[in-house]
C-alpha cells in the first residue's frame, strides 16, 4: 500500500498490475475503478441485481418444494409430450434449451463482428438471435397453454403439491418476460447498427452490452432447466 | 474494414467450440432424465452440467475470462452471500415440513 501512495500522483493505467495487486490498484488512487465503458459496468451491476431477483424466486421454490408434505409433481411427466404415439419426457423443454443456447452462440458472434465493424454480419446475427428468442417465447406460450388446459393453476394442479403451479408460473413467467424484453432490446440495437448510429458515436460497445443481457437470460435458463425441470 | 483492435475480440472458433460444448452438456443433462438416474447421482450430475454450462457462458460468451480481476470480483463475489440464504431457507423448510407432518399427517 505504501508503494501505491508514492506513485499515486501519476494515475496508473488500466492493465498495470494483475491479480489482487491489480484489484488494489484499480480501486485506489481516486480514479475510475473498472477499465470498461461505463455502460458495460452498469449492465454488469444491473445483471448482478437481477441475479438476486431470480435467486429469490429459485430459493423460495426450493423452500416450498422441501416443505410440502404432498408429493411434488414429476416434471419429467408433466412436461412430457406425446409425439407419434411415443411419450418423450421434457421434449419441448429440451428444444427450448437448444434454441436459447443457439441464440447465445449467434449473439456472441454478433459482438465479435460488431467490434470488427462488419455491420451486415452484426445485424444479421443480432436479428437471428432475436428470432431464436421470439421462437423461445412462442414455445413457452405453447407450454403455458398446454399446462393451463391440463388444469395447472397458481393455487392448485391435478398432479400433486399445489405450490408447483405458483412456482412454475412465477419463475418461467419472469424469465419469459426477460426474453421478450431482450428481443425488443436486440431489435432496437440491431437497427441502430444498421442505420449507422454507432458509427457516429464512435464505438460498438452497445452491441456487447446488449449481448451481456442476452447471455444472462440464457444463463438464468441454465439454472431454471436444472432446478425446476430436471431436479 | 478498418483495423480496429477495440473491445473484446476473440477468434470466432472459440465461440463455436463453446456453443458445441453447451449443446453437449445440455444433451448430457437431458440424458440424466432419460436414463432415469435418481437420488444423489442424479442431483450431482445435474449440478455438474449446470455449473459447467454456467461457467462457460459467463467466462467465454460474457468475456469474464478476459476482464480485470477488479470487475470479476465485484460481480461474481456478491452472489456468494446467496449460500447463506439457501442455508437459512433449507433450515426453515425442514422446520415447516416437520410441523406439517406433525399437525396435518400425524396429529389428526
Amino acid at each position: 500500500m505504501a508503494n501505491d501512495a508514492t506513485t499515486a500522483d501519476q494515475t496508473p493505467a488500466f492493465g498495470e498490475g494483475t491479480g489482487w495487486s491489480g484489484v488494489v490498484g484499480d480501486w485506489s488512487s481516486d480514479k475510475q475503478t473498472f477499465g470498461v465503458p461505463w455502460g458495460k459496468a452498469m449492465m454488469w451491476i444491473f445483471l448482478l441485481s437481477d441475479t438476486f431477483i431470480f435467486s429469490c424466486f429459485l430459493v423460495s421454490y426450493m423452500k416450498v418444494r422441501m416443505s410440502t408434505a404432498i408429493a411434488w409433481p414429476n416434471p419429467s411427466e408433466v412436461f412430457g409430450l406425446t409425439v407419434f404415439g411415443v411419450d418423450v419426457p421434457l421434449l419441448l423443454i429440451a428444444i427450448m434449451t437448444f434454441v436459447l443456447i443457439s441464440s447465445s452462440g449467434t449473439m456472441a458472434m454478433a459482438v465479435n463482428f460488431g467490434y470488427r465493424r462488419d455491420k451486415k454480419k452484426t445485424v444479421a446475427l443480432m436479428l437471428a438471435t432475436a428470432a431464436f428468442g421470439a421462437t423461445f417465447v412462442g414455445m413457452q406460450a405453447f407450454e403455458w397453454t398446454k399446462l393451463i388446459q391440463d388444469g395447472v393453476r397458481p393455487w392448485s394442479n391435478p398432479f400433486g403439491a399445489p405450490q408447483f403451479g405458483s412456482a412454475f408460473f412465477m419463475i418461467t413467467g419472469f424469465h419469459g418476460l426477460h426474453v421478450s424484453a431482450g428481443v425488443i432490446y436486440l431489435v432496437v440495437v440491431a437497427n441502430r447498427v444498421r442505420n449507422g448510429f454507432y458509427d457516429k458515436k464512435g464505438n460498438y460497445d452497445m452491441v456487447e452490452i446488449s449481448g451481456l443481457y442476452w447471455h444472462f437470460v440464457d444463463l438464468v435458463w441454465v439454472f431454471i432447466f436444472a432446478f425446476f425441470y430436471l431436479w | 474494414m478498418s483495423e480496429h483492435a477495440e473491445g473484446q475480440q476473440h477468434p470466432i472458433s472459440i465461440y463455436l467450440w463453446i456453443w458445441l460444448l453447451l449443446f453437449v452438456f445440455s444433451a448430457l443433462s437431458y440424458m440424466v432424465d432419460i436414463a432415469g438416474f435418481q437420488g444423489y447421482l442424479r442431483w450431482s450430475l445435474i449440478l455438474l452440467f449446470m455449473f459447467l454450462k454456467a461457467g462457460f457462458i459467463v467466462a467465454i460468451f460474457m468475456h469474464m475470462a478476459w476482464e480485470r480481476l477488479a470487475l470479476i470480483s465485484a460481480i461474481l463475489g456478491p452472489p456468494l452471500v446467496l449460500l447463506v440464504l439457501i442455508w437459512l431457507m433449507a433450515i426453515e423448510a425442514d422446520y415447516t415440513f416437520l410441523t406439517r407432518l406433525l399437525y396435518f399427517e400425524i396429529g389428526d
